[in-house]
C-alpha cells in the first residue's frame, strides 16, 4: 500500500525544490538584477571564433615550407532592426554595393555573429576603417590565420595553397561544422593532409558596446592548434630543380627506391601559392587558368607521354626474366630492320653495327631491342610494364591522375576492335606508338627495378611507419646487376647517350628518352613540334638510394637536355644530405660544449 | 462505462482544471510576445494561433479522459502499453529522422511523436502492475517486470533517441516503485540497470569521445544549441531573466527574444521571456500556480479510493514534476541544457495534448474518489 507518510514526504519534496527555485529567482533577479539589465540594454554580447593555428608542414630536413600569419579583415555586427549605410559602407571598403548587401542579408545570418565584408587589407586600408568605424555601429576589424609560402613557386604543386570553401564544400559533412569564413586546403598537401593541419578553432563570448568597442572577455573556449606535417620532400633539391629549369617546361619526380618517400616532385611553369592567401583576385585566376603554359596542371600526375628509349629498362628486364635474351645474345644493328613493306629505323641512321645488352642499353640501340620485343611478344612486355607500375594510377593521392597506356592484344581488341600487329610492337619496344606513361609511374618503374621489383606505396610523408607494397615481381639479382650496369654505362661510359649526367660527387645511372611529337614528321618546325626530353636516373648507380624521372617538354633530345637536370638534382639531393648528417651529429654533441661555448662568448 | 451524472460533475476537480487552462493561456500569450518579430522584420508568425487550436483540442481530450472510469485503464492497462510499445518500435523502423533523432510518426495527415503518449500508457500500466502485485511478491518486483517495464522500453527510447523520455521514464520507475514500497534493494538494482544502460549508449559514449567530436554531435542534432560550445544559451537565458528584476520590462517589451539573442524562444527557453517581461513578481505567482497543481495532484494521490488510483495519480504527478524541474533548471542556469518543453507553458501541439490527456486521468481520479466498485 502507498502511506499516507509517502504522500507527505512528496511534498517536502516539491516544497523544497520551490525553495531553490525562488531562491535562484532572487540572486536573477534582485541580486544581480542590474548586472543582468544593464547586459541586455547594451547587449550586446558577442560571439566570436578564435581560428585555429594551422599546423605547419615541414620538409624532410625541418625547415617550415609554410608560415601563419595575420591577415586583416572587416567584420560587422548587423543589427537589421537599427540598419546601416550600406553605400557609405561599401564605398568606404571599396566594395561592391549590391555584394556587401547580399552579404548581410544572407538568409543564415545569425545577429550575434559578426559577418565578414572584406578579407586581406592593407595597412592603408585598416587605417580607413579604423578612422571612419564610429559611423558605422557594430564594424571591427580582426585578424585572420593567413598563410604565407616562403619558397613561393617552389614545390607549390606539392604544398599547395589554401582557398575560401566553395558552396559545394560548405554543405559537405566534412566542412559543414566549420565556420563559414574557415579557409580550407584547395590544393596539394594543404588539402591532402587538411583535416590533420586544421585544428580546432576555439570560440569568445565578449560584452561591446553599442559602437562594438570590447569591454570584457566573458567566456573563452581556447583554439586548438593543428598537428604538424613532415614531409618526405627535401626543399633544397625542389629549389635545385626549379633553378635547373629555368623557363623549360616539364617535370621531375625522384623517389626514395626502399621507402617509397616522394623527395622532390616538381612541375613547371608552377605557380605562387601566396596568390591565393587573401582570397585571389578574379584577374589572377584568369590568368592562372587562361595561360598557355598551363601552370595549375601538376605535369608529373597529368601528363602522360611515350615514355621513348627509358622504355627499354622494361624490355631488358622482361627479355631476361623470359629467357628469351641472355647478357651475350648478339644483335647486328645495321640502322634499321624491314618489316613487310615497313621499315623500322634505328635511330643512329648508320647502325651500331654487332651489339650485346650491355652496349644496347648505353647506345639506345633500336633494332636490338626491336629483336627482344619480336621474341617476347606485346603480351609480356605488357605483363612486365604493368607488374613495374607502369599503366596505373600510383595513388600517391596528392591531384587526380592520368592512367596512362600500356598496349596489349587484350587492350587493342576492347578498345579499336583489331587484332595486335608485329610492328605495333617494334613500337612498343622502343616506348613510342601507343605506349603512354606519366613522370611519377616512370619514377616508380626506375625505383621498381632498382630495388628488385617492388613497386611501392609512394607516399609525402617523410618516414612512413608502413611501407606498402602495391605490387611485386621477384627478379632475378643477376638481371638487376647487368641492368644497373647498363644504366651506369649510359652515364659513365664512352658512347653512352647521356655522358654529360656524369657527376664527381656520386655514380649515377640513368637511361634517357624521347618522346616523339605528332606532327612533326610532316615537316612543321617551331617549338611546339620540337619532341620532348625523358631521362631516369639511379643514384648510387651501384646500390640505389634514390631513383628519378625528368621530362622536359619540347626538350628535344633527353640525354642532352633532361639528363644534366637529373644530376642537378641528385648532386642536390646528396650534398644536402651530407650537411644535414653535420648538422645532426653536431645537434647530438653532448650538451656543456655548446653551454661552455656559451659562456665563454 | 461513462457517467455524467450530477455526482460526477459536482465532484469535478474544478481546481486542477483551472490551473492548467491557466498555464496554457499565459503560455499563449508569452508565445504571441516571443515571436515579435523585431521591428520592420516580417510578419508575426502563427505559432499563438496554433497552440490556441490545440488547446480547444486538449480540452476535448480532458474531458473524454474524465468520462471515463480510471477502471477502465487499469482493465485495459496491457494491451494500451503494448500498443505503446509497438508505436516505439516502429517509430525505430518507419519513423522519419528530424535533427538526427528518429522521434516521428508519420500518419499521413499529421506526424506526432508516440514517445509523448507512450509515458502516460507507460504509467497506467506500471501503476496497475504494481497494484495488483500481491503481498506473495514480498516487496519485489519480478525479472519479467523489471524487463517490461524498465529495460525493454529505456532501450527503445535510447535508441531514438530520445533520452529526455529515457531520464523520464527512469524517475517514474523509482518514485512509483519507492511508492509502492518496494524493497529499496530492488530500486537499487532497477536504478542500476538504468544508469548502466543509459551510459552505455549515452554517457560513457559522450565522455569517451573528444571535444570536437562532442561539438559535432551537438551542432548535428541541434546547430543552434551552441554555436560556439560555452553555453551561449545560458548566457542569453540569465539576461533575460535577471533583466527582468522585480517587476519585469512589461508584457511585450522583453528584447531578448525578438532581436534573436535567446534561441528556442518560444519552447524550451519560454520561461526566460516569461521572466524578462513580468520580473520575479511575475515569477511568484506563475510558480505558485504550479505549487499548487503539485499539491492537488499529491492529494488527489492521498483521497484516491484504490490503489491503482493512487499510483496513477502519484505518476501524473511527477511526470509534471519532472519535466518542470528539468526545464526550470536548466533555463535558470542550475542544470544542464536537456531540451524538454515546460508542461503546459511552452509551444508544441502532441505535448500540450498529452498533458491534458494527463491532467484528465489526474482529474478522473479525484472525481471518482466517492464511489465503489460495483
Amino acid at each position: 500500500m502507498v502511506s499516507q507518510k509517502k504522500i507527505q514526504l512528496g511534498f517536502f519534496v516539491v516544497a523544497s525544490v520551490f525553495i531553490v527555485i525562488l531562491l535562484r529567482l532572487w540572486q536573477l533577479q534582485v541580486l544581480e538584477g542590474d548586472k543582468y539589465r544593464q547586459l541586455s540594454e547594451n547587449n550586446r554580447l558577442r560571439i566570436m571564433s578564435t581560428p585555429a593555428p594551422r599546423g605547419i608542414i615541414f620538409d624532410r630536413n625541418g625547415v617550415p615550407l609554410v608560415k601563419n600569419v595575420p591577415i586583416y579583415s572587416v567584420y560587422i555586427v548587423y543589427d537589421p532592426a537599427t540598419g546601416v549605410d550600406i553605400g557609405a559602407l561599401s564605398s568606404m571598403l571599396g566594395e561592391d554595393k549590391q555584394e556587401v548587401e547580399s552579404l548581410l542579408n544572407r538568409k543564415d545570418n545569425s545577429p550575434f555573429v559578426p559577418i565578414r565584408l572584406k578579407q586581406g587589407l592593407n595597412f592603408q586600408e585598416v587605417a580607413r576603417v579604423e578612422a571612419r568605424r564610429s559611423d558605422f555601429p557594430g564594424l571591427f576589424i580582426q585578424t585572420d590565420v593567413g598563410r604565407a609560402y616562403p619558397f613561393g613557386k617552389v614545390g607549390a604543386h606539392v604544398i599547395g595553397y589554401l582557398g575560401k570553401m566553395t558552396p559545394a564544400q560548405a554543405s559537405s559533412a566534412e566542412f559543414s561544422s566549420l565556420p563559414p569564413e574557415t579557409p580550407i586546403g584547395q590544393w596539394g598537401i594543404e588539402a591532402l593532409y587538411d583535416k590533420q593541419l586544421r585544428g580546432v578553432a576555439g570560440g569568445k563570448v565578449i560584452e561591446v558596446d553599442a559602437l562594438g568597442r570590447e569591454h570584457r572577455l566573458i567566456q573563452e573556449k581556447p583554439a586548438v592548434k593543428g598537428k604538424d606535417v613532415v614531409l618526405s620532400i627535401d626543399i633544397g633539391m625542389q629549389k635545385a630543380v626549379e633553378d635547373a629549369f629555368g623557363d623549360k617546361a616539364g617535370s621531375l619526380v625522384a623517389l626514395k627506391v626502399d621507402t617509397g618517400e616522394v623527395l622532390a616532385l616538381e612541375s613547371l611553369p608552377s605557380f605562387d601559392p601566396n596568390l591565393f592567401t587573401h582570397g585571389i583576385s578574379s584577374e589572377d585566376w584568369k590568368q592562372l587558368i587562361e595561360d598557355k603554359h598551363k601552370p595549375m596542371m601538376n605535369r608529373a600526375l597529368q601528363s602522360q607521354y611515350p615514355p621513348g628509349s627509358t622504355f627499354k629498362i622494361v624490355m631488358a628486364v622482361a627479355g631476361l626474366e623470359e629467357g628469351v635474351i641472355t647478357p651475350d645474345t648478339k644483335v647486328n644493328c645495321t640502322g634499321g630492320i624491314s618489316y613487310g613493306k615497313w621499315t623500322f629505323g634505328c635511330w643512329r641512321h648508320g647502325g651500331h653495327g654487332v651489339v650485346d645488352l650491355h652496349k644496347a642499353i648505353r647506345e639506345s640501340c633500336d633494332v636490338y631491342f626491336y629483336e627482344v620485343g619480336k621474341r617476347l611478344g606485346i603480351d609480356r612486355i605488357h605483363k612486365y610494364a604493368i607488374g613495374l607500375g607502369l599503366g596505373g594510377p600510383t595513388g600517391l593521392g596528392l591531384q587526380k591522375e592520368r592512367t596512362g597506356i600500356i598496349p596489349s592484344t587484350e587492350w587493342k581488341r576492347a578498345t579499336r576492335g583489331q587484332d595486335w600487329y608485329l610492328g605495333e610492337t617494334f613500337n612498343a619496344s622502343i616506348g613510342q606508338g601507343y605506349v603512354a606513361v606519366t613522370p611519377i609511374q616512370l619514377a616508380l618503374m626506375t625505383a621498381a627495378v632498382s630495388n628488385g621489383g617492388s613497386v611501392l606505396q609512394p607516399t609525402l610523408i617523410k618516414d612512413p611507419k608502413e611501407i606498402h607494397t602495391r605490387s611485386k615481381m621477384d627478379l632475378n639479382p643477376e638481371t638487376l646487376q647487368l641492368l644497373l650496369d647498363g644504366l651506369s654505362a649510359v652515364v659513365n661510359e664512352d658512347g653512352g647517350t647521356a655522358r654529360v649526367a656524369a657527376s664527381t660527387l656520386v655514380k649515377i645511372g640513368g637511361k634517357s628518352g624521347t618522346a616523339q611529337v605528332v606532327g612533326k614528321k610532316k615537316g612543321l618546325a617551331g617549338e611546339q613540334f620540337m619532341d620532348h626530353a625523358w631521362f631516369v636516373a639511379v643514384a648510387p648507380a651501384d646500390k640505389p638510394e634514390i631513383a628519378l624521372s625528368v621530362f622536359v617538354e619540347h626538350g628535344g633530345h633527353g640525354g642532352s637536355t633532361a639528363a644534366p637536370l637529373a644530376k642537378k638534382a641528385i648532386e642536390a639531393y646528396f650534398l644536402n644530405k651530407a650537411k644535414n648528417n653535420t648538422a645532426t651529429a653536431a645537434a647530438a654533441m653532448p650538451k656543456d660544449n655548446s653551454s661552455g661555448n656559451e659562456s665563454g662568448n | 462505462m461513462i457517467h455524467l451524472d450530477r455526482r460526477l460533475l459536482k465532484n469535478f476537480d474544478w481546481i486542477t482544471f483551472l490551473v492548467i487552462i491557466l498555464l496554457t493561456l499565459v503560455g499563449i500569450m508569452t508565445i504571441y510576445s516571443a515571436t515579435r518579430p523585431a521591428i520592420g522584420m516580417g510578419e508575426q508568425p502563427d505559432f499563438y494561433s496554433k497552440q490556441l487550436i490545440w488547446l480547444g483540442v486538449s480540452i476535448v481530450a480532458l474531458f473524454i479522459m474524465t468520462s471515463f472510469d480510471y477502471i477502465w485503464f487499469f482493465r485495459l492497462s496491457y494491451p494500451l502499453y503494448g500498443v505503446g510499445l509497438i508505436l516505439l518500435f516502429s517509430v525505430l523502423v518507419m519513423g522519419k529522422t528530424s535533427m538526427g533523432a528518429q522521434r516521428w510518426l508519420n500518419l499521413g495527415f499529421f506526424s506526432f511523436q508516440p514517445s509523448e503518449f507512450f509515458r502516460i500508457f507507460f504509467i497506467i500500466a506500471f501503476s496497475s502492475y504494481l497494484s495488483i502485485l500481491g503481498k506473495e511478491s514480498e516487496g519485489r518486483i519480478p525479472i519479467k517486470g523489471l524487463l517490461i517495464f524498465g529495460l525493454i522500453p529505456l532501450i527503445l527510447l535510447i535508441k531514438q533517441p530520445d533520452l529526455g523520455t529515457a531520464i523520464l521514464l527512469l524517475a517514474l520507475f523509482s518514485v512509483l516503485a519507492v511508492s509502492k514500497g518496494i524493497s529499496r534493494k530492488i530500486i537499487v538494482v532497477a536504478t542500476i540497470i538504468g544508469l548502466v544502460a543509459i551510459p552505455f549508449v549515452g554517457h560513457i559514449v559522450w565522455d569517451g569521445m573528444k571535444d570536437y567530436q562532442k561539438n559535432r554531435l551537438i551542432a548535428f542534432v541541434d546547430p543552434e544549441v551552441d554555436p560556439a560550445g560555452i553555453g551561449y544559451h545560458i548566457s542569453q537565458s540569465k539576461i533575460a531573466i535577471g533583466s527582468g528584476e522585480l517587476l519585469g520590462k512589461g508584457y511585450l517589451n522583453s528584447t531578448q527574444g525578438p532581436l534573436r539573442f535567446l534561441p528556442e524562444k518560444h519552447t524550451d527557453f519560454i520561461f526566460a521571456v516569461f521572466a524578462e517581461e513580468w520580473g520575479l513578481a511575475g515569477c511568484i505567482v506563475l510558480m505558485g500556480t504550479y505549487f499548487i497543481l503539485f499539491l492537488r495532484g499529491l492529494d488527489t494521490a492521498a483521497k484516491a479510493k484504490d490503489e491503482v488510483g493512487r499510483l496513477m495519480a502519484i505518476g501524473i504527478t511527477a511526470m509534471f514534476f519532472v519535466y518542470f524541474i528539468v526545464n526550470i533548471g536548466m533555463t535558470l542556469g542550475i542544470m544542464p541544457v536537456v531540451g524538454i518543453p515546460l508542461p503546459f507553458v511552452s509551444y508544441g501541439g502532441t505535448s500540450l495534448l498529452s498533458n491534458y490527456m494527463a491532467a484528465g486521468i489526474l482529474i478522473s481520479i479525484r472525481t471518482r474518489r466517492f464511489e465503489l466498485f460495483y
